[in-house]
């Protein structure tokens, strides 16, 4: 009897946890159970309280009413380490690691190997390389983690955490079903690299590890979870079964919204109309990027944006989207090739000039290269507009405040007040923080490089709509995307790149799904013939 | 019944941490001005006050600037030697007069900012290594301009600007708080100020939003050396004499403890004027506390040690929230 309810015991739960912030609910009477063995999904809108509940179940923040269980026993995590020392492991959307140190230090952090008390390089590196072989990274362990890729590094990421768990399990004896959470592991990953993670996760599945998820893919979810647990404004609003459950109907439930109101506006909020109006030829580009090149990543690239164009920047991760972003701004310094904006000539390099002339972008990562996490939701909107809300240099607070006023309710930034510090919004809320930043310099042309990535899909669905609605009033957007989805309903025309060149274009309907993967592929089969 | 004092407490914690972070150095130098009202013989003077004021007065416009360079992640070490610079540069040029000798102090320590500001901003070398060369080279540079001797001085409007007073308050007095004003609203009104706070903050979010990065950090340095300066024109007049030997030395440390004790973090991001001001209060208060109850000097510079290290701990606390 007792063995039997400990075997269905869940491994960690909430009883009625509830977490408080100042002036929010973070968490509202969750009762949360992860079972031993299960892949589990959590999904909700951002502010729906997922990460609170992950950081609770991780013992960065403690609960301030219910209870935390661990394997049917009372908790109380105060800090990471301990939630670490019960076997529950966590990799962060953002690779929490540290740049500068070798890749096998990282993968042993705080649990190096050691003979005579010394740390045991040699043997550390062979079992690094070792262990991250499975995971598909065949690099040099003795090189610093920075030089690796985002994806590569958070495949290290995973590796630790799941290494660690299977010491520590092997440590307090077997048949101790453990944990690994998961906050949206794929975001920076290739496919290629997706699936090695789905790999992984079937391994530890099988070993009967639970896991918890957390992903706003839902192929993904559909795909590898057994069951799903749906927040929504800090309250659990479902749990069970996910191949019970329709898409749509689990849409609904993260959204709070009808399903015939989603069927009605499908999965993007993209118009149906295309933007550019005007014919080739007829209309100057508002932005002429020609031949750039800026070693090592962008080898020759050549992109013409029209003002009310929406144009699609397509290729692998490494192909060189990002950084030709960077380079069309100033952030990268340029080799050959040039910026034209409105007929003019940029100064390479320079960034100020960029922003001057009328070009904005928004940054892939949001917390390193975007916000200004202690200042506030005011201060972060008006940051790149300052001089124009100002006289002498003396900032107007009144202007300011009419600007803040007007993009906070345009774009409905959720938040306490403009003077909230944007570190504590959402991420969602925060993209739309930056978003409104750009928008502020009144841009001719603005550069959106993962507009919404790791954002919920409410959020996702406000930023695509926007995008549609800026390109309406005539601003030339260049939409760097790894969704195909997002790429083919929300561009006119998609360019694609391999290996820092252009390996193709699409206009018109010539813009499909198919088409974009063809053009990437096509030069795959081309680069290995 | 568990959960609402576990709730309780978490709260009071959190609570605590962030009222010392905000209001601590207020309460402590109120606690401090109690304690000697009550404890210390003849301190509850008008005289006595002022003597407080004017003692605090370099601190506090040195450690201004500073707080300016510590809202951007920086820090200058070089803010006693260029006081040291103004002490030899002052008697030096007094035969042109009084504004000239002035001017050329502060002419100094522009050069000396200018110097650390390129060699942060373009040269890209920490603030902590660049600023420390010009420690070292600026008071060898001053020792070397007044020939090491210590020189005094006679003209009578110099020795006014120590001693003299303006309706009865300091001139030394008035001229910090007219500077203070001036940076409290340099940071809070204008677009350098914003500027500044946001690079501290995040500095390549800063780069990508098109800010001119290099030339408000380069700027910066350039505001605190020429604070720095002035606060040495005004410790020379104080002293009557020119000692480059001594002016200004651990003033670095001084304010850099003003700044941090008054909540700026270390980290940037965010620069506190008032609580400057009241830092560098504390610092003097401290010194005077510990002095006139018969403690030798070496212990309030432990003493000083140990507020470093509480307030360092209490802006700790509220930094992993």
């Amino acid at each position: 009897m007792v063995e039997q309810r400990e075997q269905h015991a869940p491994v960690l739960e909430t009883v009625a946890g509830t977490k408080r912030f100042v002036g929010t609910l973070a968490l509202d009477d969750v009762s949360f159970q992860l079972r031993p063995g299960e892949v589990h999904a959590l999904v909700g809108e951002n502010g729906a309280g997922k990460s609170t509940l992950i950081k609770v179940l991780t013992g960065v923040y403690q609960l301030d009413g219910g209870e935390l269980r661990h394997r049917g026993e009372p908790v109380s995590f105060g800090r990471p380490v301990d939630a670490q020392r019960a076997g529950i492991s966590t990799i962060y959307q953002e690779v929490n690691l540290i740049p500068l140190r070798s890749i096998a230090a990282n993968v042993f952090l705080g649990r190096e190997p050691t003979r005579f008390g010394l740390v045991d390089r040699a043997r550390m590196h062979r079992e690094a390389a070792e262990l991250l072989r499975e995971y598909g990274i065949h690099s040099d362990v003795r090189q610093p983690l920075g030089s690796l890729g985002v994806g590569a590094q958070q495949m290290v990421a995973l590796a630790r955490a799941v290494h660690t768990n299977e010491t520590t399990m092997s440590g307090e004896g077997a048949g101790a079903a453990q944990v690994v959470i998961m906050d949206e592991p794929t975001s920076s990953l290739e496919p290629r690299e997706v699936e090695t993670l789905f790999e992984v996760i079937e391994r530890l599945h099988r070993k009967g590890i639970a896991i918890l998820y957390v992903s706003h893919r839902l192929d993904e979810l559909y795909r590898i979870c057994d069951r799903v647990t749906v927040l929504r404004d800090g309250r659990l609003v479902h749990t069970g079964d996910l191949a019970d459950l329709r898409r749509i109907e689990l849409v609904s439930m993260m959204l709070g919204r009808d399903v015939s109101d989603i069927r009605r506006h499908g999965s993007t909020t993209f118009g149906d109309t295309d933007h550019a109006v005007v014919e080739e030829g007829r209309s100057e580009p508002v932005l002429q990027a020609q031949n750039l090149v800026s070693t090592p990543k962008v080898r020759d690239v050549s992109i013409d944006i029209h003002p009310g164009e929406v144009v699609g920047l397509a290729g692998l991760l490494g192909a060189g989207r990002s950084e030709t972003a960077r380079a069309i701004l100033g952030a990268l310094p340029l080799d050959s090739g040039t910026v034209v904006l409105g007929g003019r000539k940029l100064p390479s390099g320079n960034v100020g000039a960029a922003t001057r002339a009328g070009i904005s972008m928004l940054a892939e990562d949001r917390k390193l290269d975007g916000i200004v996490p202690h200042l506030s939701i005011r201060e972060n909107i008006v940051l790149a507009s300052l001089p124009r809300l100002s006289r002498f240099g003396v900032v107007s607070r009144t202007r300011q405040d009419e600007v803040v006023k007007t993009f906070m309710e345009r774009l409905r930034i959720k938040a306490s007040s403009p003077d909230q510090k944007v570190v504590e919004l959402s991420g969602g809320n925060q993209q739309k923080v930056l978003l409104a930043r750009w928008l502020c310099t009144q841009p001719k042309v603005l550069l959106l490089d993962e507009p919404t990535r790791g954002i919920d899909i409410g959020a996702k669905a406000e930023v695509q709509a926007l995008i549609d609605e800026l390109a309406s009033d005539g601003l030339g957007v260049l939409l760097v995307s790894s969704e195909l989805d997002e790429l083919v309903d929300g561009s006119d025309r998609v360019v694609v790149l391999r290996d820092g060149e252009v390996a193709g274009e699409l206009s018109g309907d010539e813009v499909t799904r198919d088409a974009i993967l063809d053009a990437i592929a096509g030069d795959q089969q081309e680069a290995s013939a | 019944m568990t959960d609402l004092t576990l709730r309780g407490r978490s709260l009071d914690k959190g609570a605590v941490s962030r009222w010392l972070q905000d209001y601590g150095v207020f309460a402590a130098v109120a606690a401090l001005l109690v304690f000697n009202i009550l404890f210390t013989d003849n301190f509850l003077s008008a005289a006595n006050f002022r003597t407080q004021l004017v003692q605090a007065a370099p601190i506090c416009i040195v450690a201004l600037g500073m707080a300016l360079v510590i809202g951007t992640e920086g820090v200058d070490l070089s803010v006693g030697s260029v006081m040291a610079l103004s002490a030899a540069l002052v008697p030096l040029y007094l035969g042109y007069g009084v504004v000239p000798a002035i001017l050329a102090a502060l002419v100094a320590g522009l050069a000396v900012g200018l110097l650390n500001g390129v060699l942060v901003a373009y040269i890209g070398i920490q603030p902590i290594v660049a600023t420390l060369a010009l420690l070292v080279g600026g008071r060898g540079l001053a020792l070397v301009i007044a020939h090491g001797q210590l020189v005094d001085i006679r003209d009578p409007d110099m020795l006014t600007l120590g001693s003299g007073e303006i309706l009865g308050i300091p001139i030394m007095v008035v001229v910090a708080a007219v500077l203070s004003l001036l940076i409290w609203l340099l940071v809070g009104r204008t677009t350098f100020g914003r500027r500044l706070v946001a690079i501290g903050d995040n500095r390549t979010a800063s780069t990508l939003a098109g800010l001119p990065v290099r030339r408000v950090l380069v700027g910066v340095y350039v505001i605190c050396g020429v604070l720095a300066a002035a606060a040495g024109v005004l410790a020379t007049a104080r002293l009557g004499a020119g000692d480059p030997a001594n002016t200004g030395l651990l003033m670095e440390l001084s304010a850099i403890t003003a700044v941090v004790v008054g909540g700026t973090p270390l980290s940037g991001g965010k620069v506190r004027i008032l609580g400057t001001i009241f830092g560098a209060l504390l610092m003097q208060l401290l010194r005077a506390t510990l002095i006139k109850n018969d403690l030798p000097d070496s212990t309030a510079q432990m003493v000083q040690a140990a507020v470093i290290i509480l307030a360092v701990y209490v802006a700790r606390e509220r930094g992993t929230r």
